[in-house]
Order: structure tokens, then C-alpha cells, then sequence
């Protein structure tokens, strides 16, 4: 049983290493960002869009009001939703709330930043900075991981 | 007092009534984009090419091909479907090479040939991108039964609303099946080797 407990010790350590190294994250107050990645640019466009896991482990809401870049001449939270077979794209101008103990996930097929009038390119693999503004928390500074355009993975682990 | 609860029982049967009809008819609307027996869906396109030249879709006359419509600012949908359609060229292979994937702007103005040329030059396959004027892509985007509209953003830019279906034509350029937005891989793969069987 002791022997159990070890090995199950070491082995979650070891798992926690692993997941740190690919999947990074920030904390404001009550507030975890986890692992924020955009996608790459496509020849022909200048448009890309982020996405993130924000966990409030508060007791109070509190609300991603905006998110800026240097890359991007303008960053929009949107929402997209299908209608039928219509695709709609929904800009949240007042932000995103972000209730008290909730996870928000913006994710492919769902919520995300869209980047507009990408300046430059974003290259799979490269980290880009960025700022997200919350109501009550304030900023916080981040990095996006860029993975391939057409990418649709979305977190896996927890 | 009974007779006010039963009156409110009958309110709430009709309010359910009411709610289940409209319900049902949205049901109904919604589910009409996918085409029905009969109603044809499709038609003659005349566009311009990448290259700037005319497009007819008569130089398609006896091989299958596949319509989708979207725009270059498009940052989800139309990079996840173009992706998709260049995976099944990788995987079919030879089987394939008959098959001819139209993509149509419903952006023409900031979509312009060349704006076509490079964006479609990001995924593999034999991917036409095609534009024109916003008239000439009405009335395709008529044909397939396209809804489109701009959406203003708050930067003073705009986005489109859009059907993100991939309409797949056999080889009398007639309508055989949809592949909606998001199926999965195993299915555009069933669905398109399907149509090249035809």
C-alpha cells in the first residue's frame, strides 16, 4: 500500500511535469487562463482567432471585457453559433462573463478572440503576446501558442 | 377559484399548443436548406477564376465536383472545410483526380481573383477559387439555396453569416448529397468516394 502510494505520487509529479511543459497557464486572483493558442494566418488572409479555458474559482463573476495584441490591427470576443446550416458570427461587445466556480471554454466551433488585420504572420509553434482585460481582476499578460491553420484541437485534459 | 385554475389550465394547453407549432415549423424551415426530392439545386456558374479568367461551369460537363461557399476573413468554417477537402484529395489519391472542389466567395469585394489564388494556394487538391461580381455571386449563391449576409463588426469591418455546407454534384451536375458543416473525416471520405463511384 505505502509502495502503491509512491509510485502513484511519482507517477502524478511526473504526469504534472509533462502536461506543464505543452500546456501553460496564468493566474489573476481567482482567475486561471489555460493554455491560450491561436491559429496560424492562411496566405491571403489576416484574420486568425484564439482561443483559451478561463477558470473563476471565486465566489464572484467577473467578465473578459477585451483582449489586445500587437499582431492584429483589432481583437473582437465572438461567438459563433449554426443556424440550421448558416454559420453566425455573434461579436460580444459588453464581454464575456465569466460566473463564479465556472470553467468558460472558447474553443473551435464556439466562442473565440478573432484576430483582424493580422500584421505579419503567425507561424505554427511560436508563442505571440497578448493582454486580456478583466472586469474586477484587471489584465493580464499572456502568450498564445500557435498551432497549423485548420487546426481543431481543442483541450483535452483538464 | 376552481374555474380560474381550470382557465389556467387552458391557457397553458394553448400556450404548449402554440409553442410545439412554431417549433415545429422552425424545425421544418430549418431542416428545408437541406434539399428536398425534386426541387433541384444547383445550376449553371459563371464566375471568375483565380487566374481572372471566365468560369463556366460547363468545362465540368461529366465529372463530379463539390461547391462550397465562404470568404478569406472567414476564421473558422472555411479554413476547417477547405482543410477537410484537401485531407480526402491526400488520402484518395488517384481516385480522386477527377474531382474538382469549388470555392465561391460570398465577400467578392474584398475577395478578389488574386485574394482567391493565394488563399486557396494554402490547401492541397484540385481547389478552384472563384469570384465576381457581388450580382454574378447573388445569383449562384440563388442556386444553391446560399444565405449570406455582411455582419458590421465594431473595429468599422464586417464578418458574413453563411451556409457552411459543401454541396457535392455528380457527374450531370446534379445534386446528390450535402456534407454539413463539422461531420467528421470518415464522412467526407464515405460521402465523396460515393460521388466519384457515381
Amino acid at each position: 500500500m505505502r509502495l502503491f502510494k509512491q509510485t502513484l505520487i511519482v507517477l502524478v509529479t511526473v504526469l504534472l511535469g509533462i502536461g506543464a511543459a505543452w500546456a501553460h497557464e496564468y493566474k489573476l486572483g481567482d482567475l486561471e487562463v489555460v493554455h491560450p493558442w491561436a491559429r496560424a494566418t492562411l496566405k491571403g488572409s489576416d484574420v486568425a482567432d484564439g482561443f483559451m479555458k478561463i477558470v473563476n474559482h471565486g465566489s464572484t463573476p467577473d467578465k473578459l471585457l477585451s483582449v489586445s495584441v500587437e499582431f492584429a490591427k483589432s481583437s473582437q470576443i465572438h461567438d459563433m453559433k449554426m443556424d440550421g446550416d448558416v454559420m453566425k458570427m455573434v461579436e460580444l461587445k459588453e464581454g464575456l462573463e465569466i460566473p463564479a466556480g465556472a470553467t468558460v471554454e472558447l474553443k473551435p466551433k464556439s466562442m473565440h478572440v478573432m484576430f483582424i488585420g493580422v500584421t505579419g504572420d503567425l507561424i505554427p509553434d511560436e508563442m505571440v503576446e497578448g493582454e486580456l482585460t478583466f472586469e474586477k481582476a484587471g489584465k493580464l499578460k499572456i502568450e498564445f501558442m500557435v498551432e497549423p491553420a485548420g487546426s481543431d484541437k481543442s483541450m483535452e485534459m483538464d | 377559484m376552481q374555474a380560474t385554475s381550470r382557465k389556467l389550465i387552458s391557457m397553458l394547453v394553448v400556450a404548449a399548443a402554440i409553442t410545439a407549432a412554431v417549433l415545429g415549423y422552425l424545425y421544418f424551415v430549418q431542416n428545408k436548406v437541406a434539399p428536398l426530392a425534386g426541387v433541384p439545386i444547383g445550376g449553371p456558374i459563371h464566375l471568375t477564376a483565380a487566374d481572372g479568367k471566365p468560369f463556366d461551369s460547363a468545362s465540368l460537363a461529366g465529372k463530379p465536383f463539390a461547391v462550397f461557399f465562404g470568404f478569406t476573413h472567414c476564421p473558422e468554417a472555411c479554413p476547417t472545410t477547405l482543410s477537410e477537402l484537401s485531407r480526402v484529395y491526400d488520402e484518395l489519391g488517384d481516385q480522386a483526380k477527377e474531382l474538382t472542389v469549388l470555392f465561391i466567395t460570398v465577400d467578392p469585394e474584398r475577395d478578389t481573383p488574386a485574394v482567391m489564388k493565394d488563399y486557396v494556394s494554402n490547401f492541397g487538391g484540385n481547389i478552384i477559387g472563384l469570384s465576381g461580381t457581388p450580382a454574378e455571386v447573388a445569383e449562384v449563391a440563388k442556386e444553391y439555396r446560399v444565405f449570406y449576409k455582411k455582419v458590421p463588426t465594431s473595429d468599422g469591418s464586417y464578418t458574413m453569416d453563411h451556409t457552411a455546407v459543401v454541396y457535392l454534384m455528380d457527374r450531370k451536375g446534379q445534386y446528390q448529397s450535402i456534407i454539413a458543416y463539422g461531420e467528421d473525416h470518415e464522412r467526407y471520405l464515405e460521402k465523396i468516394k460515393q460521388l466519384l463511384a457515381g
